[in-house]
């Protein structure tokens, strides 16, 4: 019988560019969400970016908390309603993605089962 | 038994038959109502007669006869009062009596006899006569009679009117003089009747009680909610933000979103181009009247000699109030020659105002003519002023503040100007003319020396010291002046009071003075005849002794014309909310230590008398050799100018652009650019002799001439000339002055050299800006800015142009000079031959020289 004795070692360093021991993916999301709201963010005229769970709760935003908290509450409302008006008009229907022009700037919601992505733009110059 | 005390009356009895045969039964004939009957004698007689002893009448048969009258009165007793069913009524007097019985007291004694005593007996009223106690006078008084006598028509017509076909027409009663006459109601105060009683009923009433049921009936009902929301701590953002749902619903939401945003930034979808392309509709006035409306004029009418207006200003706070300074119209010769009457007539400063455009409502008094003056921006009622021999004057009006504040109007309140001739001017008016002397002036001897021609309140955000360092201001209102004087000096003053250098002897000296009168206030008495600049700054020219001379300075923080109109408000409130004004207090202030500015910007512009623009800095530096303050050498200087600047004044839009009119032309610069002017008119027919910008449109600016036009620029549409041209007065135009009141009210105050102020209304369109106009005169300065830029690039590389053309010059003549002399020489001798040859050919073809070579004939033709 083979008897496994610790030898006290670390393994071997791997090289570097092969994937660490750690499940692939796992320290890149969080790379990934940075680096995909910061796309975002750096588009002409984006005035704030932020990401809220399905109660309205932010959880990753770009704008002081007041107005993020503002924003995530009152969207959230109005993203369920539209939802539920496409919904009502057609059942096999659903909301992809709702736009609010107003005079100032454009509100941009993409809903999801859990999750909404705001973003506000200043279209004019 | 008949009964006492009625001796007519004789009871009967009769029976069934009788009483059939004289029809009397009873219940039948003679009843209740009627239970008498009158009976006939005769039938009496008969029934006697007849029955004899059986009649019933027997008894009475003897009575019967004396009976005197015809019918005898039976009457039927039912009651059987007198014992018996009928009686007899014997004397005809007791038949009148029971026939129509009197008040008979007999009756009553006979109840009275039959009642018992102790029963309440009704005795009816006894009439008396009636004393007067007053009442009728009380009815007299309540009852309502006619005071007036009606009045009774009568009115006829013909009768072969009446009946006729009438025919109605319809008539405008205003059109036909004297068809109605109207009483017209008017509220008379003889006839308000104040009620100072009241008769009200009151009744007591017995508790009540309310009861209500439920009801659907919602109320507005206010409540409040508060609450906090829901947030992540930063551990469970953290968590969330590694789930892969997050990460997969972003890679998706990200994607839709972008296309969202890259629509928006290629074009905006929801502009509407015909919106854009318009100006803005909904003016108010006429958009095409374009001209200055006169509103008002004002001249002094009483004054003596001929004056000029040199100086015009709003009142900062108060509507329809304008002050202007009046100076004699005399040139300096004539002013020495008549100095001797000059000095009788005081110099003043008017306040005029809308509503009375015959008397000034206010004269401050100054010991000489005033070339300039200025309201304190932090309290409208200092005023300071330039005089024309270098002091300062000051006035304190806040005694008469109210005065000006609540200006009714005393005459006429027409717009027009109603200048009436002095003979129909009322010989009393309701206002005497109040004269209000000055509060203090400054030091003669160590003030300027010559004309003050420009005078500048300081802003109250900083003060300056002696070396002219800048430290912040803590008392929070104007303290400090500038002023600058044709002795090629400018100065800086301070209101408040210096802490004396100088030994005690000159106030020993000054109460020798003249006494100042009890009412002036002493706001400034610790300034009087005393009074010292901070800083003098001297603005020499350099090398020679001869030094600039100042007229005008526009200090960096001019600008807020506009702006000051709301900070006054706001700043007067305050005031007011404090017990003292500061004004009147202005030691408090002195103690504080202040805090430095940095990075002030201390310089400023200056227009002198020659044309010239200078741009210097008022800090004081120390000269290194001989330790003394010397004001630093200018930074930049340009002669732009054919005569006299008479205005410099910074754009009330933007801080670093100024306007400098002088001579015959017009300059804009930039504060920074100091190759030269943006904007440099050419040469204009007449002179122009003074300038402002207009307060609400940024490219737009007034200029008046010598003979009497205002020329109206607008740097949008055209920079080569005015836009517009219009005439105001016969004669120059000594000053202009715009102000805002409201949005939809603009003045401009005119004044001109014979004295006169005229106040003109600004029309909508030179008043209103049109859209973007700020930002494409913005436009226009940076483009002008760009010019010189190039302007002087170009200079420097035509300037080396020229250089390497010169150098190029020089080269071609050196290599001239270097061919050796052989060269030279067979070059020479070519040229001789080919002359030879020339002169060969000329001649043969002239026919003076005969062919002799062998040639043959065909080469000579």
């Amino acid at each position: 019988m083979n008897e496994w004795t610790n030898t006290g070692r670390e393994p071997d360093p791997l090289p570097s560019f092969l994937p660490g021991p750690t499940a692939p993916g796992l320290g890149e999301p969080q790379a990934e969400v940075e680096e995909t709201l910061k796309r975002i963010q750096s588009h002409k005229g984006v005035i704030g970016t932020m990401v809220v769970n399905a109660e309205g709760i932010p959880i990753r935003t770009t704008l002081d908390n007041s107005t993020t908290v503002q924003y995530a509450g009152l969207l959230h409302h109005l993203t369920m309603k539209a939802k539920s008006t496409v919904r009502d008009i057609d059942p096999q229907n659903d909301l992809t993605f709702l736009r609010i022009r107003s005079k100032k700037h454009e509100i941009m919601v993409a809903p999801d089962k859990e999750y909404l992505l705001i973003v506000i733009q200043n279209p004019c110059e | 038994h008949r009964p006492k005390g009625h001796p007519e009356i004789y009871p009967l009895v009769l029976t069934t038959k009788t009483q059939e045969i004289f029809n009397c039964r009873i219940d039948e004939d003679v009843t209740d109502e009627q239970p008498y009957k009158l009976i006939n004698k005769e039938d009496i007689f008969e029934d006697l007669r007849n029955r004899a002893a059986v009649s019933d009448f027997h008894p009475v048969k003897k009575i019967v006869q004396e009976y005197p009258g015809n019918e005898l009165l039976l009457v039927y007793d039912k009651d059987f009062k007198y014992g018996l069913n009928f009686y007899l009524i014997g004397t005809e007097e007791g038949k009148e009596n029971y026939l129509n019985p009197p008040e008979v007291p007999e009756e009553q004694e006979e109840y009275k006899e039959h009642i018992p005593e102790d029963v309440y007996i009704y005795k009816p009223p006894v009439s008396k006569p009636w004393v007067s106690l007053g009442s009728e006078k009380e009815i007299e008084e309540e009852s309502v009679t006619e005071s007036t006598k009606q009045i009774t028509y009568m009115i006829s017509r013909k009768r072969s009117e009446f009946g006729a076909p009438i025919k109605f027409s319809d008539q405008n009663a205003s059109s036909v003089k004297d068809a109605y006459i109207e009483c017209t109601a008017y509220p008379d105060k003889n006839f308000t009747l104040k009620q100072l009683e009241k008769d009200v009923g009151m009744q007591v009433i017995p508790q009540i009680k309310d009861i209500s049921t439920q009801t659907k009936w919602t109320y507005p009902k206010n409540a409040t909610t508060q609450y906090y929301p829901r947030e992540f701590s930063e551990e469970e953002k953290e968590t969330l933000k590694q789930s892969k749902p997050l990460v997969d619903f972003l890679n998706n939401a990200s994607i839709s979103v972008e296309i969202a945003l890259q629509q928006n930034e290629i074009m905006n979808t929801f502009i509407d181009d015909w919106k854009y392309l318009a100006e803005e509709e909904g003016t108010f006035g006429d958009k095409t009247d374009t001209y200055l409306k006169e509103y008002q004029s004002f001249t002094d009418l009483h004054s003596p000699t001929e004056k000029m207006i040199t100086c015009v200003s709003w009142h900062p706070t108060i509507y329809g109030l304008i002050a202007v300074s009046v100076a004699v119209r005399l040139s300096f010769e004539d002013r020495v020659h008549f100095s001797g009457k000059l000095l009788l007539q005081p110099s003043l400063i008017l306040f005029w105002s809308f509503s009375d455009p015959i008397h000034p409502q206010l004269m401050l008094e100054s010991p000489d003519d005033i070339f300039c003056f200025k309201f304190c921006p932090s309290d409208p009622n200092i005023i300071a002023g330039g005089c024309i021999n270098g002091q300062i004057v000051m006035w304190d009006i806040t005694a008469h503040a109210d005065r000006i504040e609540n200006i009714k109007a005393g005459g006429s309140r027409s717009k027009r100007a109603t200048l009436k001739p002095m003979f129909l001017l009322e010989p009393e008016s309701n206002k005497e003319a109040m004269y209000i002397r000055h509060c203090a002036v400054s030091s003669i001897e160590n003030g300027h020396k010559k004309v003050i021609t420009d005078i500048h309140w300081l802003s109250d955000t900083f003060e300056i010291n002696r070396m002219g360092s800048v430290f912040e201001n803590r008392s929070g209102i104007c303290c400090q002046l500038v002023t600058c004087s044709a002795d090629c000096t400018i100065c800086f003053w301070d209101i408040r009071p210096q802490k004396p250098l100088t030994p005690q002897t000159t106030e020993k000296k000054k109460e020798e003075s003249i006494e100042i009168p009890f009412d002036v206030p002493s706001t400034f008495l610790h300034l009087d005849l005393s009074w010292k600049p901070l800083t003098k700054v001297r603005l020499s020219k350099g090398e020679t002794s001869l030094d600039h001379c100042p007229t005008k300075i526009s200090l960096n923080e001019d600008h807020l014309l506009c702006k000051t109109q709301d900070k006054m408000l706001a700043q007067s409130k305050t005031e007011k909310a404090e017990e003292m004004n500061p004004y009147h207090n202005l030691e408090s202030g002195m103690a504080n230590l202040l805090k430095p500015i940095d990075d002030f910007c201390t310089k400023f512009f200056v227009g002198t008398e020659e044309g010239e623009v200078i741009y210097t800095d008022w800090k004081m530096e120390k000269d290194p050799e001989t330790g003394r303050l010397m004001s630093k050498k200018p930074v930049s200087h340009h002669t732009i100018h054919d005569g006299t600047v008479h205005t410099i004044q910074r754009s009330p839009f933007y801080n670093d652009i100024i306007l400098t009119v002088g001579g015959w032309n017009v300059a804009i610069w930039k504060e920074g650019v100091m190759t030269g002017p943006l904007l440099h008119s050419c040469c204009a027919p007449k002179r122009y002799t003074s300038g402002h910008w207009s307060l609400t449109r940024p490219g737009v600016f007034y200029i008046g001439r010598e003979d009497g036009y205002i020329d109206i620029w607008d740097l949008l549409e055209k920079t080569h000339e005015p836009a517009q041209s219009q005439n105001i007065c016969i004669t120059m135009i000594t000053y202009i002055k715009p102000w805002i009141f409201s949005s939809k009210q603009q003045f401009i105050a005119t004044a001109d050299y014979y004295g006169t102020l005229h106040i003109l209304e600004i029309p909508w369109t030179l008043s209103r800006p049109s859209t973007n106009e700020m930002a494409s005169v913005n436009h226009y300065f940076e483009r002008e800015v760009k010019h010189l830029e190039y302007v002087e690039q170009r200079k420097k590389i035509r300037e080396q142009e020229k250089k390497e053309m010169e150098l190029e010059m020089a080269k071609k003549k050196v290599k001239t000079y270097q061919k050796s002399k052989e060269q030279m020489q067979a070059e020479l001798k070519m040229d001789y031959e080919s002359y030879l040859e020339l002169e060969k050919t000329v001649l043969i073809n002239l026919g003076l020289i005969k062919v002799t070579e062998k040639g043959s004939y065909m080469e000579v033709m």
